[in-house]
């Protein structure tokens, strides 16, 4: 009796400390968006989309930044998509068993987790150098390799869950194995690619390490893409870290447009992805 | 007859055009699978070339220099690599338990229904940019931390003898600790997401023997789960240990980017990615320039390594599970 008593209490204990885990981790969720909503709604106005950001003591807006930002997630997703689900076609389609699509592979999931402030020092050293300035396509080439190794994992997951029987059928229709790929098992994997595209640019969209040595930052409105560009994340760095209030309050205005336009592509992405399990 | 002689013609034609739509395809989508592998390696030469100047110079002893001085040019990474490993130390030390409570609570305690929207709850934690986490942690969170925390850990532990050095000084909110902590939260999504997935590859034949023969839950994760996920659960530590060696944003904002040792955690540091984040874009010289791609090297080399144990370990759990 007393060992059982001791089991019970034993059990009682760690599972109600299981559950204060799991609410803990919710209450950060849960302030932080409460804190970013509360300091930045009051920044979330119409000068906030149609100004440019300003110099320290005056009131502006953030739109070159916003622009920038939006032009280069633009760029990195046009450039990372098409190369991603290529590799990844490979992957899944044409390596089954083999040495290098093992390498490729374990390679893809290292830079999936690498640390994109190193990104950042490539492009620097590859791109900014090369030119001899900062750039927004600097910035759109180091956001795109982190778009890559997302859509090449998600590309591979999704044509694995493709089954092979769709794949035999064309096959024994007599069509050639890359009409098979791209009629069939494309066609039958497009909603997992394109849950997994959304995640990669909510990835990106909040980026700041890989940018702040390749776009860098720029005061003005600016629609060259071989100049620094003005982007969100540097701009809310740049702002945050300094001490002028006005700054401080577009910070947190862009922290909370670049959080909510984030949350919103993770939860589509998921809806996305969970309505087509229930298809299936 | 002419029927039987244009059939396999016609066949023919059709399978060669087949054949070099699939050999362009195949070799098409090789090229990019290729790419995957030149981008690691553009990087690795990319960053040694870069570090290079700086290697020569210093030679090996740049690991082990407590020395960051701009102005004499002398570099040494070891502050850096100290507040890395400390900061990434402090993250694991919170966010492994609370990521496995997470786990636990989701795979074995939680009703189905509330299963799904609470390990989404959980992820979005990770799909906060690190940005945001870094303003926050600035504006909100250090305050916080140097009002009712770090007065309370300086008048307890503090006072320790022996251990008390950890937590010496003022309490400035900014520092180590909170930085560390920050990391938690951050990397906590990653580990629970992983442990949460290899806990649901437990066969359930298992879980019900042990239930059946009178097992609570606790004793069922502790001699069912663990036992059965052990390589998976280390993968998955592994993994979270990767993301806040690398972490940049959040540390920079509330780490206070001191090149300097200090015992107590409640003290201002830096790390590699917040020394590269602050410095990278004022740092005059080629010497100071490729200082800091050297001590982006080491980090590379670093994550590089902590992410392959991760994912080997991984591989392996996904083979015992498949046979």
């Amino acid at each position: 009796m007393d060992l059982y008593a001791r089991r019970r209490i034993a059990n009682g204990v760690v599972m109600s400390l299981s559950v204060a885990a799991t609410g803990f981790g919710l209450l950060w969720l849960v302030l932080v968006l409460w804190t970013l909503i509360e300091n930045g709604i009051a920044a979330i106005t119409p000068a906030l989309f149609s100004q440019m950001t300003p110099p320290p003591g005056s009131s502006g807006g953030l739109l070159n930044a916003i622009f920038g930002s939006v032009m280069m997630t633009l760029i990195a997703t046009l450039v990372g998509t098409p190369t991603g689900i290529l590799a990844g076609t490979y992957l899944a389609e044409y390596s089954r068993g083999s040495r290098f699509g093992e390498t490729v592979r374990f390679i893809n999931d290292i830079l999936l987790s690498a640390p994109s402030i190193i990104v950042g020092l490539f492009i620097y050293e590859v791109i900014v150098v090369r030119m001899g300035h900062f750039s927004a396509w600097a910035g759109a080439m180091a956001l795109a390799i982190i778009v890559i190794p997302v859509v090449v994992r998600t590309t591979e997951d999704m044509l694995n869950l493709v089954p092979n029987a769709l794949r035999e059928a064309a096959a024994a229709l007599g069509s050639p194995k890359w009409k098979v790929i791209v009629m069939v098992s494309y066609r039958a994997a497009i909603q997992g690619m394109v849950t997994g595209v959304m995640l990669a640019v909510a990835r990106i969209a909040g980026e700041t390490a890989p940018l702040l040595f390749t776009a860098l930052n720029n005061q003005f409105w600016s629609t060259n893409l071989n100049a620094p560009m003005a982007n969100l994340p540097v701009v809310i760095f740049q702002f945050a870290m300094s001490p002028y209030a006005d700054w401080q309050v577009l910070a947190w205005g862009g922290a909370l447009l670049i959080t909510v336009t984030v949350l919103c592509l993770n939860i589509g992405a998921r809806a996305l992805a969970s309505w087509g399990t229930f298809k299936q | 007859m002419a029927a039987d002689v244009a059939l396999p013609r016609a066949a023919a034609t059709r399978g060669r055009s087949g054949a070099i739509g699939d050999f362009l395809f195949r070799h098409l989508t090789f090229l990019f699978a290729l790419l995957v592998l030149l981008i690691l390696g553009g990087v690795i030469v990319a960053l040694v070339e870069g570090a290079l100047p700086a290697l020569r110079t210093f030679g090996v002893p740049f690991l082990f220099a407590d020395v960051w001085n701009p102005v004499t040019e002398k570099f040494g990474a070891l502050a850096p690599i100290y507040g890395t490993l400390v900061t990434s130390a402090i993250a694991m030390l919170v966010g492994i338990p609370v990521a496995f409570g997470v786990a636990v609570f989701i795979t074995e305690i939680c009703p189905k229904w509330l299963k799904r929207p609470l390990a989404t709850m959980i992820e979005l934690l990770a799909a906060i940019p690190s940005i945001i986490y870094g303003i926050w942690g600035l504006f909100v969170f250090a305050p916080f931390v140097q009002r009712y925390i770090e007065p309370a850990i300086i008048n307890s532990l503090g006072q320790v003898p022996g251990i008390g050095r950890l937590f010496a000084g003022p309490p400035l909110g900014i520092g180590v600790l909170t930085a560390g902590f920050i990391l938690a939260i951050m990397v906590l999504p990653f580990i629970s997401s992983i442990m949460r997935d290899v806990f649901e590859t437990v066969p359930a034949i298992l879980k019900e023997s042990a239930y059946a023969v009178g097992a609570t839950r606790t004793e069922v994760v502790r001699h069912i789960v663990l036992p059965y996920t052990r390589t998976g659960v280390v993968g998955g530590i592994m993994l979270g240990l990767g993301r806040a060696l690398g972490e940049t944003m959040a540390v920079t904002f509330v780490i206070g980017n001191a090149h300097r040792i200090s015992a107590s955690i409640l003290q201002p540091g830096t790390t590699i990615s917040a020394s590269l984040a602050n410095e990278f874009t004022e740092a005059v010289g080629d010497l100071y320039l490729s200082s800091l791609i050297a001590l982006g090297f080491i980090l590379f080399v670093i994550t590089f390594i902590v992410l392959a144990i991760a994912k080997l370990m991984l591989l392996r759990l996904q083979k015992q599970a498949g046979g």
